[in-house]
């Protein structure tokens, strides 16, 4: 059987709305790090879904793109909370406001 | 040409290390190869037949510009060449005269590099073959002057006077670069064969537009009235540099430039007209001014001003030969003299002041007697150069306007009269200076440069002389150049027999009145009124209306406009911005999700625009 386009919307949907929950009330940096993960992925998937529904090739393309990005925004991100990590052992977001203006 | 811009950039490189009298005999033996290269160069061009004599070298193309293209060449026909043998010449002695005389001076040196740098822009002025690189060496004698006369920066009036003919000469260069900007835009070329090749095409304003602006350009350089206030003060420069650039040379670039456009000029007579009578005022009111000057620099100063107006009267009256002719004799003399004044002032130990001098006849013989012989050629008595070159002119006045001529004449009297009064007053009658001072003849380095001048004075007149066509030399070998533009004389050679003798009639009375006014007492007020001695006021009128009205104006500016406008606009944009800030800096928190939370309110709103719009 074949499952219909509009299933992969609505679990793309969820992961994103998991994600997104997952930002906004978990505290620790890393945590947050992988819901942003997430809904980077939902998002992708929502790419591709479409590009499967309307035969374009563009979209899944740009999921490519958009991997490779974050492939390395991963670097950057898991880098800087490496370096949060030696300085004050801790991970909470809420503790680093000292760029506030 | 370049070898004097070598000796002023080793000089500039090595001048202080070397020891004291060789940064001098390096600059004095580069300007004299320069000299013996242009004697070369004149001999190569005697040897052509005398319609063709032009050498026209290109160096290389300097700027290349749509219409615009430029070469950097040298252009060498009669007229250059003599400027440059007597700019070189004249240059190379007194280079030798100021090893004795800046002895003492602390920046032997870049004195010599200035004077090198002086000689190179001097030759580029003369030497190229466009307006453009003209305009080059005009403005490089130009800095060169200013830096000249502010040698002694020390002093705030030998800087304020740099300054000032720095200025006032910004005036004239205006005009000389409007006249380029107009014969570019009309003609489109710059260079001297292509625009004199067309002028023919321009319209009659235009021309005359361009030979006004020329003058102009020519007067700021020339010091004529009415911007002949800078040469004056220029008097603060050592007197070597009193006699080289603001005697023999530089003030001479405007009659040569003059002489260079002759085939503009020659196509407006109303122009010459205005340049005669110029020229004519100018040495009239600058002779009355020497008459009460009591600083023996600035009596020559105001006499190098009216000779000037001499040389503009011939230039104007279409005698280019006899202003070029005047010219050189007046470089000989002119710089004899001011050589001769520099001696004076060395012996006297600073001294300027003419009243307080006298009786300096029997302790610098030497000085003495070579000043007279010039004083004599300059007053214009027979046989000496002063005479012949003055009498060209005034003939060529004659010829032209007899009211040129009578002022002329005036001016002659009265130019035998000032000198005779300076040299009465320094070297004869009583002694009026404080019998302390050990008055001393000058040194040999110094007194030879004298005795080439003052020879040069006396037979100067050789290399023009009226009496029959054969012996016109100069005007043989000029006259290719100027062609038709040159007034053809139309006196009979008896009534020029009869101007000459009245000419040697001017300078007798001159001298005689002189005579019998100064050479007993040395107080005569009746004759020498404050305004006069004051240059006419001409100096303090632009001072109270010009610079002090201009003053005043910076002066608001800076209180009022810069304060309150543009202050006031930039500190308001300022202040606007910072107001700003303190309230937007309450946005950022510091906070990751108040950041988050942004991003999704804004990430709502524009979906919310798209979803509703999608729905219109």
């Amino acid at each position: 059987m074949t499952v219909p386009g509009s299933w992969y919307l609505v679990l793309s949907a969820l992961l994103f709305s998991l994600g997104a929950l997952g930002f906004f009330t978990r505290r620790n940096i890393l945590i947050m790090f992988m819901s942003l993960e997430l809904m980077l992925n939902a998002v992708n998937l929502t790419f591709v879904t479409f590009s499967r529904m309307l035969g374009d090739i563009g979209g899944q393309t740009l999921v490519f793109f958009v991997l490779v990005v974050a492939a390395a925004e991963v670097v950057v991100g898991l880098g800087i909370i490496m370096a949060i990590f030696r300085r004050r052992s801790s991970a909470t977001a809420d503790d680093l406001s000292i760029f506030r203006g | 040409m370049l070898l004097p811009l070598a000796g002023s950039v080793f000089n500039m490189a090595f001048g202080k290390r070397l020891k004291r009298p060789f940064a001098g005999v390096i600059a004095s033996l580069v300007v004299v190869a320069s000299f013996a290269l242009a004697v070369v160069a004149w001999l190569g061009l005697l040897g052509k037949p005398s319609g063709q004599r032009v050498y026209d070298f290109t160096l290389f193309n300097w700027i290349s510009s749509g219409n615009l293209h430029l070469n950097v060449g040298a252009y060498l026909d009669p007229l250059s060449i003599t400027m440059i043998l007597f700019v070189t010449g004249i240059s190379a002695l007194i280079h030798v005269y100021s090893i004795g005389y800046m002895g003492h001076d602390e920046r032997f040196s870049s004195f010599f590099v200035y004077l090198n740098l002086f000689v190179f822009a001097m030759l580029v002025l003369v030497l190229s073959d466009n307006f453009v690189f003209t305009f080059l060496g005009w403005e490089g004698v130009g800095a060169t002057s200013y830096w000249l006369i502010a040698f002694w920066f020390e002093r705030p009036t030998a800087a304020a006077a740099g300054k000032k003919a720095f200025i006032v000469n910004r005036i004239g260069d205006f005009g000389y670069l409007t006249a380029m900007f107009l014969l570019f835009t009309n003609l489109g070329s710059l260079s001297y064969g292509k625009v004199f090749g067309s002028v023919g095409q321009l319209s009659h304003t235009t021309v005359i537009a361009i030979a006004i602006l020329f003058f102009v350009g020519a007067v700021g350089k020339s010091a004529q009235l009415p911007l002949f206030v800078w040469l004056v003060d220029a008097m603060e420069g050592p007197t070597p540099v009193s006699a080289l650039i603001h005697a023999a040379t530089m003030v001479t670039a405007g009659v040569y430039l003059m002489a260079r456009v002759s085939p503009i000029l020659h196509l407006t007579a109303g122009v010459g007209t205005l340049i005669a009578y110029v020229g004519v005022i100018t040495a009239f009111v600058a002779a009355m001014a020497a008459t009460s000057q009591t600083d023996i620099k600035k009596v020559l100063a105001y006499s190098t001003v009216s000779q000037l107006g001499y040389m503009f009267l011939g230039i104007g009256t279409g005698q280019y030969v006899a202003a070029i002719f005047l010219m050189v004799t007046h470089a000989f003399y002119k710089a004899l003299l001011f050589l001769g004044a520099g001696s004076v002032i060395h012996g006297m130990h600073d001294e300027q002041n003419i009243k307080r001098m006298g009786a300096l006849g029997k302790l610098m013989p030497a000085t003495a007697v070579t000043f007279i012989l010039a004083w004599l050629s300059i007053a214009g008595l027979p046989p000496f150069s002063g005479f012949w070159s003055k009498g060209d002119v005034l003939a060529g006045a004659y010829q032209s306007s007899v009211i040129l001529w009578v002022i002329g004449a005036l001016t002659a009297i009265l130019t035998a009269y000032y000198m005779g009064r300076e040299v009465y007053l320094v070297f004869f009658g009583q002694r009026r200076f404080d019998p302390t001072v050990k008055v001393h003849e000058s040194p040999k380095v110094m007194l030879i440069p004298l005795y080439v001048l003052a020879t040069l004075s006396v037979i100067g007149g050789a290399l023009n002389l009226p009496i029959s066509d054969k012996f016109r030399f100069l005007e043989n070998w000029l006259t290719p150049v100027f062609g038709n533009a040159l007034a053809q004389s139309t006196i009979s050679s008896s009534a020029r027999f009869a101007l000459g003798a009245a000419d040697g009639v001017f300078a007798l009375i001159g001298i005689g009145f002189a005579w019998s006014l100064w050479v007993k007492s040395s107080s005569r007020p009746a004759v020498e009124p404050a305004f006069l001695a004051a240059g006419w006021g001409i100096d303090g009128f632009y001072d109270r209306v010009i610079a002090r009205s201009s003053t005043r104006m910076s002066q608001f500016f800076t209180d009022v406009i810069e304060v309150k406008v543009v202050d006031g606009a930039t500190m308001s944009v300022a202040s606007l911005v910072g107001l700003l800030g303190k309230y937007v800096r309450k946005v950022q928190s510091g906070y990751i999700r108040n950041y988050a939370l942004y991003i999704s309110i804004g990430a709502l709103v524009i979906l919310g625009y798209f979803v509703t719009r999608a729905g219109a």
